[in-house]
């Protein structure tokens, strides 16, 4: 098992090699990761199909429970897409140089799970001829939507988010697309001229690039913050037992970041695997992000406490039955399945011995996540249940129609993912050797000065250069 | 009057420092640091001890875009719901202030992203056309110096960049 950092002595040259390579020629595994996500959405355009055809009768959704899977889900890959563009932007301020080789595909997973999490709103619509209605647009009778409604601010804000987040990834991405367009061929070349924007490295460039990252990094912050807080207000601003909850904005948060690390953890280690990025997606940087979904999960722990101790001691009897029921009720295993991934699995991470071990760590961050799907699952369904009124009381278990949906969200998002880390660079060139450099300015001058002159250029000594019209 | 393009390539930032420092110190008569474009694969954290700030009018674009998202998106809000005024309110507030900041708290995010973003591309240049000197070792692992000047001195700079151990250069005449 390598357990080794990133190789300060790694020349330039080797990391574009290593990473255009990966874009060409990933594993078998690839292949088969994507022929699976392309069957998993095709079980979900059948039901979807089906859902269409016959109308919402066969999804089971009904009242009470007008909510199910599909508004859980929703919230899950709204949460998931929160610790890739949150976290890169967190570390970069900090400058935590471990995100280099990671940031580009987690951000990425922030654009694809919104992208899955905007199909539920309108899948649970229904009549999805009528999906603009969720857009704030003016009637042909002037009648705006309402703006106090939470499910308003939510248009807003994932919009808001979705847009930020895919042009934070894309700028991202400008210096290394130049990096492809100067090797690529054929048609790749022609989609990386036109994605560079005639980028040059010049120092012009670079002092605005960095100026702008720095600057969108901290509009992003406060942005990932607000959406999934304005998420919880769709509960949390409803008068529902289970939902009007104080705490629950930093806990969908925090449910947010976690589940987002726990998917980072995952596609790192399948990254690592497909497209043989052992040298630059190395164990200690995994060790961190360990440690960061560690802690996250103790925040989220204890918020959960919080709210069950804010529910015992509030004396609102229909919370305080429904948070019985969830303990004892016919929900039970699934919430006490949701406490067990969610806080005591957790702690694996705790082992530096399981930390290191990745086969261990991809079924954890699996698990993980299953935990915090269950979460999402356990806030939409039981409240429904189990509201004000007894006479309403009723137990729901999702149809077949709901399932093969939410399965082919996962498919949805697979494919998207790797379609993405096919076509353009999964790990950031530029930054890796900004991160190379630093070490070794700071370790070795020497080695430094002399690391980038390759085999055949000419050596100071002997260097009689003429002038080159190349490029001319 | 014929301009001159040269450009050397370095192998390390150390040697196109040097060059530099040596041109910022007027080792060529008449030509200045002002004049130098440095082209790197990467940011050199101290480049602008070598170059001198030339400071960047991006950060205004986001104080711009920012200013002008929260105020735009208050009173897109409070223009749509004054339309609320030919209705019965029943005594609740037609602009709401709660949710409003809530939702000029996001305009204000978007906007601020976008003019970041538009203010780095005109600033940044980007979308023009690339400069006839560009080489692909620069996106490698070499650093480039450029310079713009007059033929009497191309002779000169060539000598500097071969003293400070350059591994090619390049040239280009402009009309």
């Amino acid at each position: 098992m390598q357990t080794k950092d990133i190789n300060e002595n790694i020349a330039w040259a080797k990391i574009n090699e290593d990473v255009l390579r990966s874009m060409e020629n990933p594993r078998m595994g690839y292949w088969v990761a994507l022929a699976a996500c392309v069957a998993m959405i095709l079980c979900a355009v059948l039901a979807e199909i089906y859902q269409y055809q016959v109308g919402m009768g066969p999804s089971d959704l009904n009242w009470p429970h007008m909510w199910d899977l599909y508004i859980a889900t929703f919230v899950f890959w709204i949460g998931m897409s929160h610790s890739g563009t949150l976290l890169s932007a967190i570390l970069h301020i900090i400058q935590a140089d471990w995100r280099k080789p990671i940031y580009r595909f987690a951000e990425a997973m922030t654009l694809f799970s919104l992208m899955t999490a905007g199909l539920f709103p309108i899948i649970h619509l229904g009549r999805v001829w009528n999906m603009y209605w969720v857009l704030p647009y003016v009637s042909d009778r002037g009648i705006w939507p309402n703006f106090r409604s939470p499910l308003v601010w939510d248009a807003f804000a994932i919009t808001t988010y979705m847009t930020s987040s895919a042009l934070f990834l894309f700028i991202g991405m400008i210096p290394d697309l130049a990096i492809c367009r100067d090797n690529a061929r054929g048609w790749r070349q022609k989609l990386y001229t036109v994605l560079s924007m005639g980028w040059q490295g010049d120092d012009r460039q670079w002092r605005h690039f960095r100026r702008l990252y720095l600057m969108m990094a901290c509009f992003l912050i406060p942005l990932a913050v607000s959406v999934h807080s304005i998420v919880s207000a769709d509960f949390a601003m409803s008068i529902m037992p289970g939902w009007h909850v104080t705490s629950f904005p930093p806990y969908f948060v925090a449910g947010a970041l976690y589940s987002g690390c726990a998917a980072i953890i995952t596609l790192f280690i399948l990254l690592r695997y497909f497209f043989r990025f052992d040298e630059y997606m190395t164990i200690p940087i995994m060790e961190k992000t360990c440690k960061l979904t560690f802690a996250i999960a103790m925040v989220w722990t204890y918020l959960n406490l919080v709210e069950f101790a804010a529910t015992w001691y509030g004396h609102d009897l229909v919370a305080k039955e429904l948070l019985m029921q969830k303990f004892i009720g016919p929900y039970a295993p699934f919430f006490w399945a949701m406490l067990f991934l969610g806080s005591v699995l957790p702690f694996t991470f705790a082992f530096e011995k399981l930390r290191r071990h990745l086969p261990t760590m991809f079924v954890v961050s699996l698990f993980l996540n299953l935990g915090m799907w269950l979460e999402r699952w356990m806030i939409v369904t039981p409240t429904l249940s189990l509201s004000h009124m007894p006479f309403a009381w009723d137990v729901m278990w999702p149809s077949m129609i709901q399932w093969a949906i939410v399965f082919g969200s996962f498919g949805w998002f697979g494919m998207l993912f790797l379609i993405f880390v096919k076509v353009f660079p999964a790990v950031s060139m530029y930054e890796v050797k900004e991160m190379v450099f630093h070490r070794r300015h700071y370790h070795n001058d020497e080695l430094e000065s002399k690391s980038h002159r390759r085999e055949g250029d000419r050596q100071p000594a002997d260097a009689d250069p003429s002038p080159s019209r190349e490029g001319a | 009057m014929k301009r001159y393009y040269v450009m050397g390539l370095f192998s390390n930032f150390e040697e196109a420092f040097s060059t530099i420092s040596e041109i910022r110190q007027h080792a060529i008569p008449g030509v200045s640091v002002d004049d130098v474009t440095l082209k790197s694969p990467i940011e050199h954290p101290e480049i602008e001890e070598i170059l001198g700030d030339r400071g960047s009018p991006v950060p205004k674009f986001s104080l711009f875009g920012a200013i002008f998202g929260a105020i735009f998106g208050f009173l897109f809000l409070a223009s749509a719901q004054a339309n609320f005024l030919t209705q019965p309110q029943g005594g609740k507030a037609i602009i709401t202030l709660p949710s409003n900041i809530v939702l000029s708290y996001e305009m204000l995010i978007l906007f601020g992203v976008l003019s970041t973003v538009i203010g780095f591309m005109v600033n940044a240049r980007l979308m023009t056309k690339r400069h006839p000197l560009y080489s692909e070792k620069v996106s490698l692992d070499q650093i480039g110096v450029m310079l713009e000047l007059d033929e009497k001195n191309v002779d000169s700079l060539k000598e500097l960049f071969k003293k400070h151990k350059v591994l090619e250069i390049r040239e280009e005449v402009s009309l």
